[in-house]
């Protein structure tokens, strides 16, 4: 039986070659549902962060906008035009324009707070489970703690607590607070996990004989806890993305989200939520279309993942 | 089993001192706390009188005693934004967010459980895989969206439900409730229905995958070849498995609808503790925060409590350790 | 005379993957005639414990039956209706796995556990069952079985779990047990017992029983005749004592070799070279060839059926037809 060599092969081109020949890609190729929604993902993405150079109309120049162009339904419906393919709402912004700088920010508040809370998660779970004791026990109880309340109330709070020691925060710092408040709901996932990984590693032979031969701690955790942990970790950042895109957009919606100078479409969709009793249904129902595509294809994309990684539900 | 219990009762005040103490933070030191229990147009004597009261100039930790003290009798002082006491205020709310809470998680298990078993045993069969599907989009539907839905078919076009309020209360003691009038009924039905809608694809999920397990054990590969039939193998054996972890979940989903009330009653403005707080974090109000981080905190460590004590009732392995007639390996 | 009990023919087994079927289990034949113990003895991975859950019918998704027959008391099983089978289970055919916590539920007492069974197979009221339960659980040689009725599970240690799965698995009074390494998860002072108890009970009901396992030991105390199995196929059938002093096929040779006596106390440990191959990289004709040091050239082309050599059926080109290698 062959050993597997730990660190064997790791130049680009190999790991590629190995993706291909798996499992995984075979059956990512075979399954239309998962590679739906990688294309729509991507497409969403995409279209986001092309945002400023595909949107037809720049929503945000106030000098622009006419009041005459304002209240204006989708193209394809009798009062609409063909340059505002969506419809307007009630300043003249052109619905799919604003539609693509929402679903920016959204993506980008989404991405940024998930990729801190890897970061800080993982580094957590590497030393809470290689260092044990203390430090390890405290790390616990948080996670327990913060794990047993849902996520958007704890992000409600810590806006909050945001909120009241700054009252004045405008533009980058309601952003850093927002995100601050996502990325610190959502580490302590990561943290648990990779510590769980990090103990069953810890007390295998191979690590403690390494320890005798004076292999730094750190190089051990980053060649051999790492990789085995990355997996999981990639499938639940992928699933959280979603949810955090979904949070932000829950935030935005009640209010206390992103500053209103820069809407993303948790915004968009409570600013057209006024406007759902005079008729005037698009403005509200494309953010939100858009929305739930986002939130979807990556959830799809992560629970399919999840499932494609058990090897027990195969 | 009693040593279980103090073991987990005295976690559960470790765990609220902790909150406590957050909360005397939020009080104390995010806002003037003088502000907080007198409101804004208090006049300089009255506050110089509370601060020697506070004993603001006195040590942190006896401040924050007195802070346990006065909450423990339920004064969490006045709401920065409304001028009233926050224990009025969260009193009026709760029967609101109490009643739609519970009707929601009724529709939530009493809909989701069967469902998700459904799913389970005819796992290859596309009206189960629709049903996942559909699951699927609850889960990742984000609430306040479905609610604007529901209200744009079921209020706007059809014109069949209202979309906000409470409707017609009746008054029960100190405890309002919609529960008894029609009109009180109308009005719960779409906020309801919203709020379980989650609730009822994440039950729908877990069921299912815990069956999924369930039915890939030994034992019921076992009672099989013991020749068991299929209604008892799949509802006498996977079944009563699967539910056990179900049963801790359950804990957490009622913490779930009370997150989602706060989103519900803000779409439907719905009149309970859930908006109370919402506005409390746009505006920002100190001291109702406070306060909803203690009241929150207690429900959670309350619910655990319950959920472990319901599991060492369920489970026989969890039950009383004697000695027995039997070995332990 | 009557014929045998269960007979298998070439019953094949296999699993679909991405990569083509492969066969896990390849033409595999035996009988086991009413009242006799036949062992299915081989190593790891050989395919012995899926031969078994053929049999009953429980072969784990996606794996499948894709070829022979299986006949029970002369008629053929392996194409039954599920609830044709189901009905075959527990009643005709019982089986017991490897490990008995796993085995029962943990939510049930075992008394429960019991009486469902009996009810499902016997036209008992609950009075009754609980009675046959006791005395189930009494010849299954459980101390104060009464008393045990009420208990769960995890109460019982290792041993004691195995006879209530037995109990079990004899509830319906089947004529053919499937024992699929019944020792294997038991300390050994605990084992002998077990297999006393299995061979004591099948005996004093006539019940035939395929018993599944690795450990020689249990094989030479305990069975009438023999089966070895390697890579899916059957390589040796014969009686028990044949098939250990005489054994006809290089492997069975190697394997009775490779089991240390007192006799051998300081030598080498004797040992097979190379190594049970994959299920996708069996190889053609004899699938011990590369390992056997009496291959020749048709070894690795035509594959050898099951041929009486003496006084055992071995599949070889060369059989040994002098007593095992010293």
């Amino acid at each position: 039986m062959t050993l597997p060599t730990p660190g064997a092969a790791t130049s680009p081109r190999a790991r590629w070659r190995r993706l291909v020949a798996s499992d995984l890609w075979h059956d990512f190729t075979r399954s239309p549902l998962p590679m739906l929604a990688a294309a729509i993902a991507l497409l969403c993405l995409g279209g986001a962060l092309f945002a400023p150079w595909l949107a037809p109309h720049d929503p945000f120049d106030l000098a622009r906008l006419d009041l005459a162009d304002s209240h204006l339904p989708p193209a394809w419906l009798a009062d609409g035009r063909a340059t505002y393919v969506l419809g307007t709402d009630d300043q003249g912004r052109d619905i799919l324009s604003a539609l693509l700088y929402g679903a920016r920010i959204s993506l980008t508040v989404g991405l940024c707070s998930v990729g801190l809370s890897v970061l800080m998660g993982v580094t957590a779970g590497l030393l809470a489970g290689f260092l044990g004791g203390v430090v390890d026990a405290l790390l616990m109880r948080l996670c327990d703690v913060m794990l047993s309340f849902p996520p958007i109330l704890v992000a409600l709070f810590i806006d909050g607590v945001g909120r009241l020691l700054f009252p004045q925060a405008r533009d980058l710092l309601a952003f850093a607070v927002l995100i601050l408040a996502l990325t610190l709901t959502d580490w302590v996932r990561y943290a648990r996990m990779v510590r769980a990984a990090t103990l069953v590693e810890r007390h295998k032979e191979y690590v403690q004989a390494a320890r005798l031969v004076g292999v730094s701690t750190w190089r051990l955790l980053r060649r051999h806890v790492l990789p085995n942990v990355l997996g999981p970790v990639l499938v639940l950042a992928t699933i959280q993305v979603g949810q955090a895109i979904v949070t932000e957009a829950t935030l935005s919606f009640l209010g206390v989200g992103v500053p209103p100078t820069n809407p993303s479409l948790g915004t968009l969709i409570r600013v057209g939520n006024d406007f759902l009793y005079a008729g005037e249904w698009w403005i509200t129902l494309f953010p939100g279309i858009a929305l739930v595509l986002i939130a979807m294809s990556v959830n799809l994309l992560g629970d399919w993942l999840r499932d494609a990684l058990n090897p027990r539900l195969r | 089993m009693l040593s279980y219990l103090l073991r987990r009762l005295a976690q559960a005040v470790l765990v609220m001192l902790v909150v406590g103490m957050g909360a005397f933070s939020l009080f104390q030191y995010a806002g003037d706390p003088v502000s907080n229990m007198l409101g804004q147009d208090a006049s300089p004597a009255q506050r110089a009188q509370l601060h020697a009261e506070l004993g603001l100039d006195r040590a942190a930790p006896i401040q924050f005693a007195r802070f346990v003290g006065r909450a423990l009798g339920g004064d969490f002082g006045l709401s920065l934004r409304q001028g009233r006491e926050v224990s009025a205020l969260l009193a009026e709310r709760l029967p609101a967010t109490l009643e739609l809470s519970v009707v929601a998680a009724t529709i939530a298990t009493v809909l989701g459980i069967p469902l998700g078993v459904y799913a389970a045993l005819r796992r290859r069969h596309w009206d189960a895989k629709l049903t996942m599907a559909v699951s699927l989009l609850g889960v990742s539907l984000p609430t306040f969206l479905i609610g604007i839905v529901l209200i744009e078919v079921f209020s706007v076009l059809l014109g069949w439900l209202p979309s906000f309020g409470r409707g017609a209360t009746v008054q029960l003691g100190g405890w309002s409730t919609g529960l008894l009038s029609v009109d009180g009924w109308r009005h719960i039905v779409l906020p309801a229905a919203t709020l379980a809608v989650y609730q009822l694809a994440l039950a729908m999920r877990l069921v299912r995958a815990e069956m999924l397990e369930a039915l890939r054990s030994d034992y019921v590969k076992f009672a099989r070849a013991r020749g068991l039939p299929d209604r008892v193998v799949h509802f006498g054996h996977a079944l009563r498995n699967a539910l056990m972890p179900v049963l801790t979940i359950s804990g957490l989903q009622l913490g779930g609808l009370i997150a989602f009330s706060v989103i519900t009653e803000t779409v439907f403005a719905w009149p309970g503790m859930g908006s109370l707080f919402i506005q409390a974090v746009q505006f920002p109000d100190g001291p109702v925060l406070a306060a909803y981080l203690c009241l929150i905190a207690l429900l959670f460590v309350a619910i655990n409590l319950v959920v472990d004590l319901l599991y060492a009732v369920v489970d026989p392995r969890l039950r009383v350790r004697d000695a027995g007639v039997g070995v332990r390996r | 005379m009557t014929g045998p009990l269960l007979e298998v023919r070439d019953l094949c087994v296999e699993f679909p993957t991405r990569h083509g079927a492969l066969r896990a289990l390849d033409g595999v034949s035996f009988d086991i005639a009413p009242g006799e113990i036949l062992g299915i003895v081989g190593e790891s991975g050989a395919g012995k414990s899926l031969a078994g859950a053929a049999i009953v019918g429980l072969l784990e998704p996606p794996g499948r039956v894709c070829g022979g027959r299986i006949l029970f008391d002369g008629q053929r099983i392996d194409d039954l209706p599920p609830a044709a089978m189901r009905r075959l289970r527990g009643k005709q055919i019982g089986a017991i796995f490897q490990d008995p916590l796993t085995a029962l539920d943990p939510l049930y007492s075992i008394g429960h556990q019991l009486v469902e069974t009996l009810r499902t197979h016997l036209p008992l009221d609950a009075a009754q069952a609980r009675e046959r339960a006791i005395e189930l659980l009494r010849r299954a040689g459980l101390p104060a079985a009464e008393a045990r009725l009420g208990q769960y599970p995890h109460e019982f240690s290792g041993g004691m779990r195995q006879r209530v799965v037995i109990a079990l698995a004899l509830a319906g009074e089947p004529r053919l047990i499937i024992a699929d390494e019944p020792t294997t998860a038991l300390d050994v002072a605990v084992q002998a017992q077990v297999i006393q108890l299995l061979r004591g009970l099948t005996q004093e009901s006539g019940a035939s029983v395929m018993l599944i396992t690795h450990d020689m030991g249990v094989i030479a105390e305990t069975c009438d005749r023999v089966a070895v199995m390697y890579a899916g196929r059957v390589v040796e059938v014969g009686p028990v004592e044949a098939v250990i002093h005489h054994p006809a096929h290089p492997y069975t040779a190697a394997l009775m070799a490779s089991v240390p006596t007192l006799a051998d106390a300081g030598g080498r440990l004797a040992q097979i070279e190379g190594a049970l191959p994959r299920p996708d990289e069996i190889p053609a004709g004899c699938a011990f060839h590369p390992r056997c040091p009496k291959a020749s050239q048709r070894c690795g082309q035509e594959r050898p059926e099951l041929a009486l050599v003496l006084r055992t059926r071995a599949a070889c080109w060369w059989p040994m037809v002098e007593g095992p290698a010293a």
